[in-house]
């Protein structure tokens, strides 16, 4: 059994929190979170153990893995105190505001051989598996174009004044959800080698961008667009789309099904005709033990709980790949100021 | 309970097989009046229970059942609440308790909690919870409401945090105030009625995804069928076509062929899909067959 504690009650928080409970190989030790109120409604009626202090509790139950689920802004100094005591650290994305801490603790975790993985579950989606799997097969050919989109209903009225709506602490729509798709490209096709275009858009939002545009441009010549709005009530709740184009054809995918089309039937896939080929999310995705939002979101916690009891610090998503999404995003920011857009530092355009 | 079920994911965009088929959906029903036309074809085919989320959305009907009284002398609503993805935005945009806030009915009532302090904190939680299920049934005034669920996102979070005292306040709320009869949507059926049945929640009705392919029946098909087979309580099949993966006829033997199965809810656009499923159902249940869930596989 692996002794998990876990850190942050907030909405993915008690979505881990229920999802590691459940884990026929885990013993979830403690929570804790600074708010009295929904500690304490767990702590009484679920039996679990509460501490208002994420220190003491490192210090005192001494779990063998935590799970982070707190604001961004609290995940360095977090990270940190439980890599110093040997533990194996689950985190929420965003990982690290200030990239240069993210890398060096990335570095701590290789360099204790700790297991370290960050909350970017559509890694996990069985369809950006499948995805991934055809575009390393070679099956689409060289690589040319990509359109990465993150669209969905976060701010949808002027005013909201949470963590989220600031910059400084993790907030905006490039943190919240352009680093999934940044994420997913990494994942598929690999870090960009320079951005350009982007632009960060205010449209409801006081402090922070609710748009981002961005073109990524690769050493080899391929280069790939990425679009995310949280202020798009016409998805009911977040929807992630990746198209890749290649010189065999062109390959898309959400969290439902994935679209094929293919020029030529490729000796790699050759279970997929020439044309259009289409899998669906009941055919591609494995069973997990507890189904909460997605199998995901439990498929993330069983690859870390797995990873802990294996000692294999080569997370899915480590330390050092969610680092990476941050370097992009720092990249991004610092783009944008050249751009000329509206910025989240600027005054909006009226 | 009614054995035919008429459900709402049409109605709101929800398909778990595609984004685009889900979206193409909500735009076959932009108005209250597309949804109702809908509605009325299930009715006249003799279906008579519409088992629906507490979307916003279902308030508008709501609306039109009240005025339109006579037409509809014995339709029934089997709500569902809370609508998930509202309560998840909401904690998104405003914390926990800020949700909590915004969906409470006064003004105060969660500052009232709040004060009451620790001590009481389980007369608290019962009392936090039935203004919230109080809140949603609001749309629902006046209507037959006799099956009140409590939705897969909320059973399945309290089912994992180990929360089991919600149930039984949830169970005791609707039986009282409501005069209904809970029910309780799951993807994890096995654990929860091991949960159900340690709270003494007798004979509980249990909708989960049952479907010959076993898309989202955590615990395995086979423990499916096996709970389905041998415990005592009141099944109703979802996601039967898992969201058009299965063939119809095929997907409706496969559930009718379990003769402890009480009800089924299916959702479609059109009167003659409705009224094909209705018959297959109609067909295959009357046929009850032998057993074919173990042979089969």
């Amino acid at each position: 059994m692996t002794r998990v504690a876990l850190i942050g009650l907030g909405k993915m928080g008690l979505s881990h929190l229920a999802i590691v409970r459940t884990h026929p190989q885990v013993d979830l030790v403690a929570v804790c979170d600074p708010a009295a109120y929904v500690r304490e409604v767990l702590t009484k009626h679920t039996g679990l153990k509460g501490y208002a202090d994420y220190r003491r509790l490192l210090d005192e139950e001494e779990p063998d893995a935590v799970v982070i689920a707190t604001p961004s802004r609290f995940h360095a100094e977090m990270v940190q105190a439980a890599l110093e005591r040997d533990i194996h650290v689950y985190c929420e994305k965003p990982f690290c505001l200030d990239v240069a801490e993210g890398r060096r603790l990335a570095e701590l975790a290789e360099t204790k051989r700790l297991v370290s993985q960050v909350g970017y579950h559509y890694r996990f989606v069985a369809a950006f598996q499948e995805m991934k799997r055809l575009i390393d097969a070679g099956v689409l050919g060289r690589i040319h174009h990509f359109r990465a989109e993150a669209y969905g209903p976060v701010v949808l009225r002027a005013n909201g004044s949470t963590w989220r709506t600031r910059r400084t602490e993790g907030g905006g729509c490039l943190y919240d959800y352009a680093c999934h798709a940044i994420d997913l490209v990494h994942y598929l096709v690999g870090r960009p080698d320079a951005v350009g275009g982007t632009v960060l858009n205010r449209v409801l939002s006081r402090d922070v961008e609710d748009e981002v545009y961005s073109t990524f441009f690769y050493a080899d010549g391929k280069t790939g667009q990425l679009a995310a709005n949280w202020s798009d009530e016409s998805f009911r709740k977040m929807s992630v789309k990746v198209t890749v184009w290649g010189a065999n054809g062109r390959i898309c995918a959400d969290r439902q099904e994935l679209q094929l089309y293919l020029r030529e039937i490729a000796p790699q896939a050759p279970q997929f005709a020439a044309g259009w080929n289409v899998r669906n999310t009941t055919e591609l995705t494995k069973p997990v033990w507890f189904y909460l939002r997605g199998e995901e979101y439990s498929a993330q916690i069983d690859h870390f709980i797995q990873s802990v009891e294996q000692r294999n610090p080569h997370t899915l998503c480590t330390f050092r790949a969610a680092a990476e999404v941050d370097g992009v995003a720092a990249m991004m920011l610092k783009d944008a100021q050249n751009v000329g857009s509206i910025g989240a530092a600027r005054a909006p355009l009226h | 309970m009614q054995r035919i079920l008429f459900g709402d994911n049409q109605f709101f965009g929800v398909n778990h097989m595609s984004e685009d088929k889900a979206r193409a959906q909500a735009m076959r029903f932009p108005s209250t009046a597309s949804v109702i036309e809908v509605l009325d074809a299930a009715y006249d085919e003799g279906i008579k229970v519409f088992m629906c989320t507490t979307h916003e959305r279902i308030g508008d009907i709501c609306d039109y059942m009240r005025a339109n009284a006579g037409r509809y002398a014995d339709f029934q609503f089997y709500p569902c609440m809370p609508y998930g993805v509202k309560y998840a935005n909401a904690v998104t945009e405003h914390g926990v308790l800020g949700a909590l806030k915004m969906f409470l009915p006064q003004e105060g009532a969660l500052g009232a909690i709040l004060k009451g302090g620790v001590s009481a904190a389980r007369r608290e939680v019962k009392g936090l919870a039935e203004l919230l299920i109080d809140a949603e049934m609001k749309m629902f005034e006046g209507l037959s409401t006799p099956v009140i669920f409590l939705q897969n996102l909320a059973t399945d979070l309290l089912l994992g945090l180990g929360f089991n005292e919600a149930f039984r306040v949830f169970a005791e709320h609707v039986r009282n105030r409501y005069q209904a009869e809970p029910g309780f949507i799951t993807m994890n059926l096995p654990r929860l009625l091991d949960v159900l049945e340690g709270l003494g929640i007798d004979n509980p009705i249990v909708c989960a995804s049952i479907n010959k392919i076993g898309f989202r029946m955590c615990g395995g098909i086979e423990a499916y069928e096996k709970a389905i087979a041998t415990r005592t309580f009141r099944p109703i099949a979802m996601s039967v076509l898992a969201s058009g993966a299965i063939a119809p006829r095929e997907a409706l033997e496969y559930v009718c062929g379990q003769s402890a199965i009480r009800s089924i809810v299916f959702g479609a656009s059109s009167r003659a899909n409705i009224r094909q499923t209705k018959q297959l159902i109609r067909e295959l249940s009357a046929r009850q067959s032998a057993p074919l869930r173990v042979a089969e596989r």
